[in-house]
């Protein structure tokens, strides 16, 4: 039976999640002692005598600091927990409204209602989105040397913001992403989140291997699968057993064959209200490109051309020129010579597309130079790029679909020596899979990912929130719980945590709100110096952390507060303006109007040449599944806030707005300065201080330069 | 001293007990470490030469391609030769350079190298390189990251994490490029997996010579000066109200941007150096001059403690015409890099600075172009390939390794880049196999999991 005849198979019965059965004793002895694959039980709430408005996450907290005899930390300032807690959930800071109104709210459940008034905050899908396409690896780039724009990636992009926003459901989460296309009459949206897989690097470096970067791809997005729902290193059995990890190389090949049977696609993925425009320009557009390519004589040449191309593929060797020319349409062109061997009738509008446009590009090849000027195809180029700016937009998206392909154990790993035939299955060490065809499919593989049996997922899942929230997971090494991991420092909270996301049918905003809405998490961030030698990192959660953010957050803040952010939601990626001397790369065309100043999320990543702030405050550039990031501490990162015209621009974007909205006094215009930007007002010193700076400074600079200072404050690019 | 340690585990992300146990006392990632052991290398300019240069061409002599020009090589050495683009059964071609021996050494050098050749006492020519990857970017990562995928920390990283800078005012890793650069970019100079702090801090060729160094528009350096005074009065208040050491770290870091931003306009000025060594350089000359001032700034950004320079000059991937290529980089490269030999000498800098010359990969005996309008060219070959080290503690005037009458396959001491990687590190005072970061789990190092540094090349061997 094919694979997609088996997901039908499977897909007959919607219920069939339950058909993942247990072999509870196919755990080795070596895996039972690792605690991340015992079994998750949910444990007891444990009694504390501490009075309060506790919840169940400070039960298991405190017990254990009652057990240390280290009493909390008392509750942060109002005006820092309004912060953080808008930080966390949106990555955006809260407005002077926004404090204000948290400052006069003084009936019960007052924080409960900002909880619930950001936890509905469209910006939530963005700031946690980004966390998990941190985990997907997600960039608009191929990498490698040529690293081709992505024009489309940024679809699956606007399917992790819509998903967050719509609190969809983890484990469904988990099947689209991984066998969208599987599921029982699929939909669009279900199609785009396969997605994920195509964040994959692609090398179209000539004289490549097409098999092996193929093979190279599925082993990526066998680790993935590993590191990000796992927690597991699983990539190192690759080559040989695991050292350290239950992991044969067979169980890994096993994953891999989950992968290896399914290739890429491509799919028309419009947004809401793109349609009609489109479908309408369309017959005229078509009527004029044919009428363009004709009168230039394009689809005779072009026949040749194809006859060439065969002739080169076919006779290797006979002319190197054409060699090279087959060679680059495999590597350089997408699916170019899949393109070629299909029958012009039968290609799609878009592979006649791809193909013409490409033939015109590299004609030149194969023919001399007195043809290519005699041809002027740059100039038919240009035409059709002009009329191919008058089509509205629709959008497409890169997708996966099944595909027939027997799948072999690879001798250390290597393309070229394949070892015993392997079919689709999981570890054994963990719990079995039995899938509901005859053959797992990736469908399978996803439901056993998120049944409940499954010890891993939610632990992983959980604990990755944790990490964002406390600066370090209940276990710290958040992207590996094998046997060189950390064990957690409170297992009983991990647990039940993981428990509570799946009795909450996954639900991510439930977890969310769990944390967020405990008295451990409105601790105050101060250092506690009783506490240095006892708990230097912090295990005990005896205090909130103070943590720098993240670059996108940095940037997001200084739009947020001079009132340059365009706040809205999802689209294409933008290309802000660079300064001149950070050239990145030869197709940064800037968005024009307020595209210029979207969050940073929304900013093309060329996986090879990354926006200079991204790379500075530690942004991924989507090599690899990241699942927590570093937070260094460069000049470089001064250098950026001090003198990047983007944040000059923002500091005196700044100083308008506090002139408009805080008047000529100095006082209250540098209150509302602070208010804008710290949520807070000034203290008298530092009004003082700030006074005496003010005063040195030139007129027209001094409140640029004033509120520029307020951007490179540590506690303007830190979450307290 | 634990709060210190926490303080240390801040600073580098999620450092490792390894990272920790590094970092000095100051808590400055970037201060002065010792190595494991004695280091005969204090700093190292790697004169990177991304694209393939043909060893045939510049090093390594085979006279007896001769006999072979024009046709194939027999199939029985080739037999199992796979290379990017050409069969192995394409034609041979003699290289058309001259070849004579130079210095006491008498090493042999191609004439396209005069000025270098004139240097060949101070150079160890190791013949037997040979890598695993026989296309650029993954060549490239392999040689400059120790593995083939993207996203690995380079070379220069590992060496300042492990080492820290000695310079107080300059970035401990600098990279210098010109030309069309190397092929994975930034990725040659990434940290990878490591803090950001070890990053490669390009320098670039117009506009700022560090992004972002020069104060923005209509702010003098007095109005800068009193911006950063103010922010460091409000960032230390804020350390004694919520007692974070990592303000202190922030507050540090502010004040090294802006001595950078003095000691950056310094290190360019080249108003002290004397007219002679401009020329030799090659400096206000063209084609040398770019390359030139990269050379000398190389040698002045050592003088003032920056631990690893990446002078990258390229490409050299002369598929076709490599004749007129080789002889246009040559032009560009050779008499800058001897130049720089010589200075480094001359001020008592060759000792203690490892200087390194060399790509990813070399370049076939067998031609790849046919077409008759267009010179022949070189694919390239990963099986043996020519480098030469100099300086550092290396030794001087000897010729390391020979490859066989094709120059195909390495004969005698054949050395993995990765064994370079782990020569390197000792140079430096380090056993490759401990220099580790545990990142994703693992605990990973420059040469994943081989390599081992070669006593040939070194004077004092592995003692």
């Amino acid at each position: 039976m094919s694979v997609v005849a088996a997901a039908r198979a499977i897909a007959v019965d919607v219920k069939l999640t339950m058909a993942i059965a247990v072999a509870a004793t196919a755990a080795s002895a070596f895996a039972a002692d690792l605690w991340s694959l015992r079994p998750i039980r949910r444990p007891e709430l444990p009694g504390v005598t501490a009075k309060g408005d506790l919840n169940a996450v400070d039960y298991f907290i405190r017990t254990r600091l009652e057990k240390e005899s280290i009493a909390p930390a008392p509750e942060a300032p109002k005006h820092v927990l309004l912060r953080r807690l808008s930080l966390d959930l949106t990555g955006l800071p809260p407005t002077p409204a926004d404090v204000a109104a948290f400052l006069a709210d003084s009936a019960p459940g007052a924080w409960s209602r900002q909880v619930e008034r950001l936890l509905k905050s469209p910006h939530y899908g963005e700031k946690w989105g980004r966390h998990w396409l941190d985990q997907a690896r997600y960039a608009d780039s191929d990498g490698f040397r040529a690293d081709r724009f992505r024009p489309h990636a940024w679809r699956y992009r606007q399917w992790v913001i819509e998903a967050f926003n719509r609190d969809l459901s983890f484990d469904q989460f988990t099947f689209e992403q991984l066998a969208g296309d599987l599921l029982p009459n699929a939909s669009m949206d279900q199609r785009i989140a396969t997605g994920f897989h195509r964040n994959t690097l692609t090398n179209r470096e000539g004289g490549t291997d097409p098999e092996q970067f193929r093979i190279e791809q599925v082993i990526d997005r066998t680790n993935t699968v590993g590191t990000v729902w796992l927690g597991l290193t699983v990539g190192c059995a690759q080559c040989h057993d695991h050292k350290y990890d239950p992991i044969s190389q067979r169980d890994y090949y096993r994953l891999f064959a989950f992968f290896n049977e399914a290739d890429e696609d491509h799919m028309d993925a419009a947004m809401p209200g793109e349609l009609g425009p489109y479908l309408q320009a369309r017959p005229p557009f078509d009527l004029k490109r044919r009428e363009l390519l004709e009168a230039h004589q394009v689809p005779k040449l072009q026949a040749e051309w194809e006859a060439g191309m065969f002739e080169a593929a076919a006779h290797p060797g006979a002319r190197l020129d054409w060699d090279h020319a087959f060679d680059d349409l495999r590597t350089d062109c997408e699916d170019g010579e899949k393109i070629l061997r299909t029958p012009g009738a039968s290609r799609t509008r878009r592979q006649n597309k791809i193909l013409t446009d490409y033939f015109l590009s590299n004609y030149s090849r194969v023919i001399s130079k007195e043809r290519k000027d005699e041809l002027k195809f740059d100039a038919v180029l240009k035409q059709l790029r002009a009329l191919d700016a008058t089509l509205p937009p629709a959008s497409e998206a890169p997708v996966l679909r099944a595909f027939d392909r027997k799948s072999h154990l690879l001798m250390r790993g290597d393309f070229k020596h394949p070892g015993e035939a392997v079919e689709p299955g999981t570890p054994t060490s963990l719990p079995s899979l039995n899938a509901a065809g005859p053959r797992a499919t990736r469908l399978d593989l996803a439901r056993w990912l998120v049944a409940r049996e499954n010890p891993l997922t939610a632990r992983v899942a959980v604990n990755r929130i944790w990490q964002e929230y406390f600066g370090r997971g209940l276990s710290r090494t958040s992207e590996n719980f094998g046997n060189q991991g950390e064990s957690p420092s409170h297992p009983e909270l991990l647990d039940w945590l993981a428990s509570e996301f799946m009795d909450s049918g996954w639900s991510l905003k439930h977890i969310h709100r769990l944390i967020v809405s405990s008295a451990t998490y409105r601790q105050s961030s101060d250092a506690r110096p009783e506490l240095a030698v006892r708990d230097p990192e912090n295990k005990l959660a005896a205090r909130q952390a103070r943590l720098r953010l993240s670059a996108e957050a940095i940037r997001d803040s200084a739009l947020a507060v001079s009132g340059l952010l365009s706040p809205e939601i999802g689209g294409p990626s933008v290309r802000p303006p660079l300064s001149a001397s950070a050239t990145i790369g030869k197709d940064w065309i800037e968005s024009a109007g307020r595209d210029r100043y979207r969050r940073g999320l929304y900013i093309q990543l060329n996986r090879t040449a990354p926006y200079p702030l991204l790379v500075n405050f530690d942004a991924p550039n989507g090599y690899g599944a990241l699942c927590r990031r570093s937070r260094s501490n460069t000049p470089l990162q001064a250098l950026n806030l001090l003198n990047d015209p983007a944040f000059v621009e923002a500091a005196r974007a700044l100083a308008v707005r506090s002139g408009i909205e805080g008047g000529n006094n100095f006082q209250r215009r540098l209150d509302r300065s602070f208010e804008l930007c710290l949520g807070r007002k000034p203290a008298n010193d530092e009004r003082e201080w700030l006074l005496e700076y003010w005063q040195k400074q030139p007129e027209p600079m001094a409140w640029t330069g004033l509120s520029s200072v307020l951007l490179n404050l540590e506690e303007f690019i830190t979450r307290e | 001293m634990m709060n210190r340690r926490h303080f240390l585990h801040a600073a580098s992300g999620f450092g490792s007990l390894a990272l920790a146990d590094l970092i000095a006392a100051t808590g400055n990632p970037l201060s002065p470490k010792a190595p494991h052991f004695p280091a005969s290398a204090r700093s190292v300019i790697f004169l990177f030469m991304p694209g393939g240069p043909s060893q045939i061409d510049l090093f390594d002599h085979k006279p007896e391609l001769r006999k072979w020009h024009g046709k194939p090589l027999p199939a029985s050495v080739t037999k199992n030769l796979k290379l990017a683009f050409i069969k192995p059964n394409a034609n041979v071609v003699a290289s058309p350079r001259s070849f004579s021996r130079h210095g006491q050494s008498g090493a042999e050098i191609s004439d396209l190298l005069p000025h270098l050749a004139g240097r060949a006492d101070d150079l160890c020519i190791a013949r037997g390189l040979h890598t695993d990857a026989f296309n650029h970017d993954p060549g490239e990562l392999l040689l400059m990251t120790g593995g083939m995928q993207f996203g690995r920390p380079s070379m220069g990283a590992w060496v300042t994490y492990g080492l820290g800078s000695e310079s107080s005012n300059l970035p401990g890793f600098v990279v210098l490029t010109s030309g069309t650069g190397p092929s994975a970019g930034s990725n040659n100079w990434s940290n990878g997996f490591l803090p950001s702090t070890y990053q490669g801090t390009p320098f670039r060729g117009s506009g700022d010579p560090i992004l972002y160094l020069s104060n923005p528009e209509g702010f003098t350096p007095e109005m800068q000066r009193s911006r950063l005074d103010v922010i460091r009065r409000m960032n230390e208040k804020r350390q004694g109200e919520t007692g974070d050491v990592e303000i202190e770290a922030r507050i540090a870091s502010y004040e090294l941007a802006f001595r950078m931003q003095m000691a950056a306009p310094e290190l360019l000025d080249l108003s002290s150096e004397p007219q002679r060594l401009l020329e030799q350089y090659g400096v206000n000359r063209e084609p040398t001059h770019q390359y030139g001032l990269h050379c000398l700034l190389a040698r002045r950004m050592v003088e003032r403690g920056v631990r690893f320079v990446m002078v990258s000059h390229g490409s050299w991937d002369d598929h076709n015409d490599i004749d007129k290529s080789l002889q246009k980089n040559c032009q560009v490269t050779d008499q800058p890099a001897a130049a720089l030999l010589a200075d480094l000498k001359q001020r008592g800098l060759l000792d203690s600075t490892l200087v390194i010359w060399g790509g990813e990969f070399g370049r076939t005996p067998m031609t790849q172009q046919q077409r008759p309008d267009i010179g022949y060219g070189r694919d390239h070959h990963p099986n043996c390939y020519s480098m030469w080290l100099a300086g550092g503690g290396v030794r001087a005037g000897v010729t390391v390794g020979s490859t066989d009458e094709f120059g195909l396959e390495g004969v005698e001491d054949r050395i993995h880049v990765h064994d370079l990687q782990a020569t390197i590190l000792h140079c430096l005072g380090f056993d490759h196999t401990r220099l580790t970061y545990l990142h994703a789990g693992r605990n990973f190092r420059l040469t994943d999991v081989a390599g081992n540094a070669v006593a040939k090349l070194l004077k004092k061997g592995l003692a």
